[in-house]
């Protein structure tokens, strides 16, 4: 069975630079802010004990007052799982860090959600449009793309 | 990645998007059956009848697919051409993946605006005579995507239809009475019109 | 003298006999060499992610079938799953024996395609897939008789399914059962051992295990690299933890191990089919819900062992009737990250090969 880590754990043995860009635990996720990202999910690949080194799937979701980005990690080898959630508040120009240095799992879907979404990855080697062409006008998936497109 | 004389994959990518938006704009309203040779029915004479009915009947036994397939009903077309329900009794076991050998365009699966000027250039590349069957909702009008932002809603948009044949998918009978329909339809051709 | 050669761009679909699809992948040739390549998707992006925010759960159940659409019950079975956990639902449990008996079939039909068309991709023209087909239509026959349709089944309900057995499935189940293990048989002795077969895919297109992971590659991809994650066994989901199964690994990571581990996962299919039916349990097949469902406010995500990988939903709900965010974590997709690494060097002919042994499906990858 597949254990949800506790986030009281994984807090505890953050270090103290990471841990201060942890804000809250929220539907099974630790929402953290975007500058800690890579520190904190480079620390959860590697940690002994944690070992979370498997991306298995990033998900874009606009919540009309911020855009949500989740990133559940699991651990194939102690078959745990954790979720990583960053919150963007800057609805006309998103920037996140991408995560395409630890995994290479994660470069076509970030591509999805710059092209679906319009969030930037900065870092990713190729950010450009994978499913809609260029010349495309306008994010899809935001809640106010309008059907005038 | 570069691609040779100077130009390197993003400018491809700019070149087609803006091939796509010119498709997407002109392609407003849903293009006519291509039935203009009914009319000229009437005034065939007997001569040119019987060299018509030979011809009309080596077009229709041999008609050769053309395998632009996008989607789901790509597999109730192989059903309909294996051995249970047996395509091949119509003359029509042969596939061509080059468009200059084929005849006959099935439309199996949703079409897309980014697909679109890929279809319409292996339509145009397709020799005369050739015949389009729009197979499934989604080839007639979009179908269940109809209202997506970026399905065209129905192959009629960009290619002038013959038959349409609904279903989501149809069921390989269904698309056997299709084609008996084309055949039909294939028949009352004459060459005097210069069709 | 030394000859002058530069690289050639070439373009690989998206209308091609191999690509099982619109899938386009721009090369970079040199003589049959590949230096580069760039896959080119969305040909059949249909926007499903987002008609499924103008869609209630029920009316999003159909375009669930048409993701991965030789794969129409898994698919309808990790949505189900993902609302029901979410709506607190329960299920009764000869619908969930049933479930599992039908996904089994779905990944039985699956397999087979992909074994077929892999060996199109190599040139024996049809003659194995069109062997393969003639057990896949016997499925195909098991699920017209439960459902009505042939492709895009739309079976499963919110609470259990849509229809039960009729009486005359478990005897032609039961037949199925039994000469499926011969017709497997038959294709390991005519193809396996083929000294074509072995010198096309042998050590072609190696994926190494430490790169699998990091490229979140999972299902037979996944299990052929050497690592040994099941869904059905690491999280069981349904009833599979009732089960006895093996999970087949392959070694090397090489096309000819995905092959393997795909014919060696109908035979498990067959036994957990085998022992779903010994085991079925009397009693109804659905539990009511309301036909305008109204999960409350929250998020789930739920996963399942489909055919390609790991087919996840992440269903997120306002409290109203209409999802607010559905995301697929989509097999097809997420393997083909490490697609560039495993074309780069190989020659053309090789890379229709490796590219068919990941086994795509563009409905899932392009959504």
């Amino acid at each position: 069975m597949t254990v949800g880590l506790d986030y009281n754990r994984i807090i505890d043995v953050l270090p103290e630079d990471l841990a201060s860009g942890a804000v809250a635990f929220e539907a099974h996720g630790l929402v953290i802010q975007p500058e800690v990202l890579t520190g904190i999910a480079a620390f959860l690949k590697t940690e002994p004990g944690l070992e979370l080194d498997y991306l298995c799937s990033i998900t874009g979701v606009d919540c009309t007052e911020y855009f949500e980005v989740d990133y559940l990690l699991y651990s194939l080898k102690l078959n745990h799982r954790f979720t990583l959630k960053v919150r963007l508040a800057d609805r006309s120009e998103p920037v996140i860090p991408s995560l395409t240095g630890l995994w290479l799992g994660a470069e076509l879907q970030e591509r999805e959600i710059y092209d679906l979404l319009g969030i930037t990855f900065s870092g990713h080697p190729e950010m450009k449009r994978i499913f809609l062409w260029e010349g495309f006008s306008g994010h899809p998936l935001r809640k106010d793309y309008g059907h005038g497109h | 990645m570069e691609i040779g004389s100077g130009m390197n994959s993003r400018d491809l990518d700019l070149h087609e998007g803006h091939v796509i938006e010119d498709l997407r704009n002109s392609a407003v309203a849903g293009l006519p059956e291509p039935s203009g040779w009914l009319t000229e029915e009437i005034e065939r004479n007997i001569i040119t009848t019987t060299v018509d009915k030979f011809l009309n009947w080596g077009r229709k036994t041999s008609l050769w697919t053309e395998t632009s397939f996008t989607a789901c009903c790509t597999f109730e077309f192989i059903s309909t051409s294996s051995s249970r329900f047996d395509i091949a009794r119509f003359g029509m076991e042969v596939l061509r993946s080059s468009p200059r050998h084929a005849d006959l365009m099935i439309t199996a699966g949703t079409l897309t605006w980014k697909m679109a000027p890929q279809i319409k250039r292996v339509y145009e590349q397709m020799a005369e005579p050739k015949w389009v069957i729009a197979m499934g909702a989604c080839g007639i009008s979009g179908g269940i995507f109809a209202d997506s932002y970026s399905v065209v809603p129905g192959y009629n948009r960009i290619l002038p239809v013959d038959v349409y044949i609904p279903g989501c998918p149809p069921r390989p009978e269904a698309l056997l009475a299709g084609i008996e329909l084309l055949r039909k339809k294939i028949e009352k051709r004459s060459i005097a019109k210069g069709s | 003298m030394a000859i002058n050669t530069e690289p050639v761009f070439l373009n690989l679909g998206p209308v091609h006999p191999s690509t099982h699809g619109v899938f386009r992948m721009r090369a970079l040739v040199d003589g049959e060499v590949i230096t580069d390549i760039e896959p080119v998707f969305g040909y059949l992006h249909r926007g499903i992610e987002k008609l499924a925010e103008s869609k209630s759960y029920r009316q999003f159940l159909p375009l669930t079938d048409r993701l991965d659409y030789v794969s129409s019950m898994n698919n309808n079975m990790a949505y189900v799953m993902a609302v029901e956990k979410l709506a607190g639902i329960e299920v009764p449990p000869r619908a969930e024996y049933i479930r599992v008996i039908m996904a089994e079939l779905q990944r039985i039909i699956a397999h087979l395609l992909a074994i077929g068309s892999f060996f199109n991709d190599m040139g024996t023209f049809f003659t194995p897939f069109f062997y393969m087909f003639i057990q896949k239509e016997k499925i195909t026959d098991l699920f017209e008789m439960v459902c009505g349709q042939r492709l895009l089944y739309n079976y499963m309900r919110f609470g259990g399914l849509s229809h039960d057995l009729p009486p005359e499935f478990i005897p032609a189940l039961n037949r199925f059962l039994e000469e499926m293990p011969s017709e497997i048989k038959k294709y390991e002795r005519l193809l396996a051992e083929n000294e074509i077969v072995l010198a096309r895919s042998k050590n072609v297109g190696v994926l190494p295990r430490e790169m699998a992971i990091n490229a979140s590659a999972a299902g037979p991809v996944l299990r052929a690299s050497g690592v040994k994650w099941d869904i059905r066994k690491d999280d069981p989901y349904s009833v599979y933890d009732r089960f006895e199964f093996d999970v087949p690994t392959g070694a090397s990571g090489d096309c000819y191990d995905r092959y393997r581990v795909r014919l060696e996962e109908l035979t498990q299919s067959l036994e957990i089919i085998r022992q779903a039916v010994a085991g079925l349990p009397k009693g109804k097949v659905l539990n009511p819900v309301p036909l305008r469902l109204r999960p409350p406010a929250g998020e789930v995500y739920s996963h399942i062992e489909g055919n390609k990988g790991e087919l996840g939903f992440h269903v997120i709900s306002d409290g109203s009737d209409k999802p607010y965010r559905i995301h697929v974590r989509a097999p097809s997709f997420i393997n083909l990250t490490a697609l560039r690494n495993m074309l780069i060097g190989w020659k053309l002919a090789d890379a229709i090969i490796i590219f068919g042994s990941i086994d795509i499906c563009l409905g899932e990858v392009d959504r």
